[in-house]
């Protein structure tokens, strides 16, 4: 075909026009800014009420822009923040904190003991909808003195203060919030954390601005713009593009491929996130030999290192290295042939298979539903023949309240501040609704931890229900993750082992 | 005569609203997933499951908790949104202009490579060109939008990267806007350079939802074009020593695209409901973004707020259509 004169001059002006619509040097995210794709849109600016308060993901958001009574360490350590001491009576009856003085709001207001204590009492209040209520609901009875706050508690709980790191634990302005109001607040919120909030566009993205009155330390990036990406493909696509300096949870594939590219580098450190297979008292699961078959039966690290191309760690029990009531010294071995024995035991073999259904997700948590299959065909070798039911994870959350799981289902759980209560204690005590494990000798195991005002023996405590789970194969802890963040290579990242992305701890690469 | 069939139209579409009202409200209600189980806390008790249930009206049968929702509706309350916590009719008017902008630009775009590729097409019957457009529409056809979407994203956002690949509009641009139509107050505003910020955002996901469509409307066309290039008054035409483009475009193509119209019509209700996995693909805070997040967190009040407005876009449309038709078309004009 022969191009004519028209036909040239039309092509010519249409090429003219698309570069005049797209936007070459628009498309490049800006040096003076940092511009983050993060995996989850911001629904709420209250980080204590909803259903957005106890998502984890969404906290690197809300510590950009909030303090919280005391702060994590990218190591999970405590350290001092806008509380500066806190600590419990010798009677274990009251409790105690000291608060920063020199601190100031957003909008220039100061900060006062009495914003921890409004904040503490509304956490505490039925009506204010904090998911965490159970915890605050506990303190009564605030004195203040200057800049010191003491309060009664109701009964002694040591993850208390550790609760002041983790969901729903930040301090709220209490002149400012009266004033404005829930739909004030929500329209130009407010906080003492490095960032303010300049501009917020719902499941699109928040623009931050350095708070130039902000008590620690300045963050290196005046100007943060954080875009809600949820789809993963298309952070690839963000930060290979240049649009995005610094993006978060993308498939490992993606990871390995785009750190290999000149101008990008990574991290992927295992965060507090665990992948595990709930067992479920119920039908087969009663056998003491189906159950430990089947978790002798997994090898963890292949499961990592094939599935996961090496990135996480294989875990024996539902505390990582991290986390303070972990005990190297409690291991599940890996042993099919072992597995094949108990199973003979009960009467089961690779012929007379005993047979149960394993529930997952599918998508939810990386090679979720690929690990499971993996597993059901390393079951499948020593005799158990497990059926794959996917489902949602709303599905999951349904099953769990109600007890009504099938005898094996994957879950992942988080454990940000390192407690065994808020890990192995929720997970596995029968009473609670997050636990898929009935069994009293765990229930009586740990009921005697929840209030131990002895801290080595409460640890110690803990230890002994790990022991006690993992000898009786209660539950199949499997893998801790790994968390993949891609930047620039001109930005410098520090991780957070709770996996919060956080601009303030990133500085220019020099 | 139209009037009376604008009426009966009217009165169809307030039936379908509400079977679409109440077949949503029961599916989502029995469907798996329960948002207050979404919600629980670590160490929660039976009773603060309660509290919550209580709290949403979820302790109510769906007969009591329908009849709730649908005199709130009819009295403009559509609830309050469980992840939320705001207003659902408010959220859902706030995103419906982006989910328009961009179904409208989609079509703009559909009917300019469409419309184009027709008239081609019909000019060049039985050539070459013609079965090189007949491959093209059926690639496109055959690719469905979200991975139009993907492959576009590679080539334009990462390869060639000269248009945006996700988001509605530049952070770092203020925005002067009174409503949320921002391209089209840009353009009344004169305001260029936002005009171009949006369209650079706008032209991938709209050029994904719109390939499928433009080659329905290429075939359809084509097609409608070739039969009425066949009767008399064209065959005058050509006679009077008219040029064959000229043929189609003063004589064949206004009696050729009124056929096309209405499938054209049912094709962009399709289109919006393509908008939900684009959006979420190109992050573009649109109704159909919203509709994802709101379903996985089975925040039920906005999945109906949502579904509903979807619905009445529907037949709004539709309606739309038929009356234009009914306008355009003398016989059904006249009776």
């Amino acid at each position: 075909m022969t191009l004519t004169r028209r036909q040239i001059l039309a092509y010519g002006a249409s090429a003219l026009a698309l570069s005049a619509i797209g936007f070459p040097t628009g498309a490049m995210a800006q040096s003076d800014e940092l511009v983050i794709a993060y995996n989850v849109n911001l629904p709420s600016w209250d980080p204590t009420t909803g259903p957005s308060a106890v998502n984890p993901t969404i906290q690197g958001i809300y510590q950009s822009v909030f303090d919280q009574f005391i702060p994590q360490a990218p190591d999970l350590s405590f350290g001092s923040g806008l509380l500066t001491e806190w600590g419990w009576s010798d009677d274990k009856k009251q409790i105690h904190m000291t608060v920063r003085d020199g601190v100031t709001w957003h909008d220039g207001s100061p900060f006062t003991a009495e914003d921890v204590v409004w904040s503490l009492e509304r956490a505490g209040k039925e009506e204010t909808g904090n998911p965490i209520q159970f915890v605050w609901k506990n303190l009564s009875n605030f004195q203040v003195d200057g800049n010191k706050i003491t309060a009664d508690a109701a009964g002694y709980d040591p993850a208390l203060f550790k609760w002041m790191s983790f969901l729903t634990g930040y301090i709220m302005p209490k002149a400012y919030y009266e004033k404005v109001g829930a739909e004030g607040f929500e329209a130009s919120p407010i906080g003492t954390g490095p960032y303010m909030v300049d501009k917020f566009e719902r499941n699109a993205f928040v623009r931050l601005k350095a708070y130039p009155g902000y008590w620690g330390d300045k963050p290196a990036y005046e100007n943060v713009t954080i875009k809600f990406v949820g789809d993963a493909a298309s952070r690839v696509a963000e930060v290979e593009s240049g649009s995005s300096h610094v993006t978060l949870e993308i498939p490992y594939e993606e990871y390995d491929r785009l750190i290999a590219k000149d101008d990008l580098a990574g991290s992927i450190d295992t965060v507090s996130d665990i992948g595990m297979i709930f067992l479920n008292d119920i039908e087969v699961m009663n056998d003491p030999n189906v159950r430990k078959a089947a978790v002798m039966a997994v090898d963890k690290k292949l499961l990592v290192d094939r599935l996961l191309r090496g990135y996480g760690l294989p875990i024996d029990t539902l505390e990582t290295p991290e986390y303070e009531a972990f005990d190297p010294s409690i291991k599940v071995e890996y042993n099919p042939e072992k597995a094949v024995e108990l199973l003979k035991a009960s009467g089961y073999s690779t012929d007379n298979p005993v047979k149960f259904t394993i529930q997952t997700t599918k998508g939810f948590k990386p090679k979720d539903y690929e690990m499971v299959q993996a597993i059901v065909g390393m079951w499948r070798k020593v005799g158990i023949e497990a059926n794959i039911e996917v489902y949602e994870i709303a599905k999951h959350y349904e099953l769990r309240a109600a007890d009504q799981l099938a005898p094996a289902a994957f879950y992942n759980w988080g454990n940000a501040i390192g407690d065994p209560t808020t890990s192995t204690g929720f997970a596995m005590y029968g009473p609670s609704p997050h636990s898929v494990w009935d069994g009293q000798d765990v229930i009586d195991a740990i009921n005697p931890l929840w209030g131990e005002a002895d801290e080595e023996k409460r640890i110690a405590g803990w230890k002994a229900v790990s022991k006690l789970i993992a000898d009786n194969a209660y539950v199949l802890p499997l893998i801790q993750y790994a968390q993949p963040i891609v930047h620039a290579k001109g930005v410098n990242v520090v991780p957070h082992k709770s996996g919060a992305l956080l601009p303030a701890l990133m500085t220019p690469a020099s | 005569m139209i009037l009376q069939r604008f009426f009966i139209r009217l009165f169809t579409m307030a039936i379908t609203l509400l079977g679409v009202s109440v077949v949503v409200f029961v599916i989502i209600r029995v469907a798996p997933g329960n948002p207050i189980a979404m919600m629980l806390p670590p160490g929660a008790t039976d009773a603060d499951i309660e509290r919550l249930r209580a709290l949403y009206g979820l302790d109510k049968s769906i007969l009591q908790q329908y009849g709730i929702w649908l005199s709130g509706v009819l009295q403009g309350d559509f609830g309050t949104s469980i992840s939320l916590r705001q207003d659902v009719l408010g959220l859902v008017l706030n995103r419906l202009p982006a989910t328009l902008e961009l179904s409208i630009v989609a079509l703009l775009i559909a009917l300019a490579i469409g419309g184009p590729l027709a008239v081609i097409g019909a000019r060049e019957q039985g050539t070459g060109v013609e079965a090189g457009i007949d491959v093209a529409n059926g690639a496109a056809l055959s690719i469905p939008d979200f991975l139009w979407g993907l492959a576009l994203i590679l080539l334009f956002g990462v390869l060639w990267p000269i248009f945006e690949i996700s988001g509605r509009v530049s952070p770092r641009l203020d925005l002067p806007f009174a409503t949320q139509f921002y391209l089209f107050e840009s353009i009344l505003r004169l305001r260029f350079d936002l005009t171009k910020d949006l369209i650079s955002h706008m032209f991938i996901p709209a050029l994904a939802l719109a390939l499928p469509l433009a080659a329905i409307i290429s075939q359809l066309l084509k097609l409608s074009l070739k039969e009425v290039m066949t009767l008399d008054y064209v065959v005058l035409a050509r006679v009077k020593g008219f040029s064959e483009t000229q043929v189609i475009l003063r004589e064949a193509l206004k009696n050729a695209a009124l056929p096309a119209l209405t499938l054209i019509g049912v094709q962009f209700t399709f289109l919006i409901g393509g908008t939900v996995i684009i959006e979420r693909l190109f992050s573009y805070e649109g109704l159909g973004n919203m509709a994802i997040d709101a379903v996985i967190n089975r925040d039920l009040p906005l999945i109906q707020g949502i579904v509903l407005v979807f619905a009445l876009l529907f037949v709004t449309i539709n309606l739309i259509v038929d009356m234009t038709y009914a306008l355009l078309n003398p016989r059904l004009r006249h009776g």
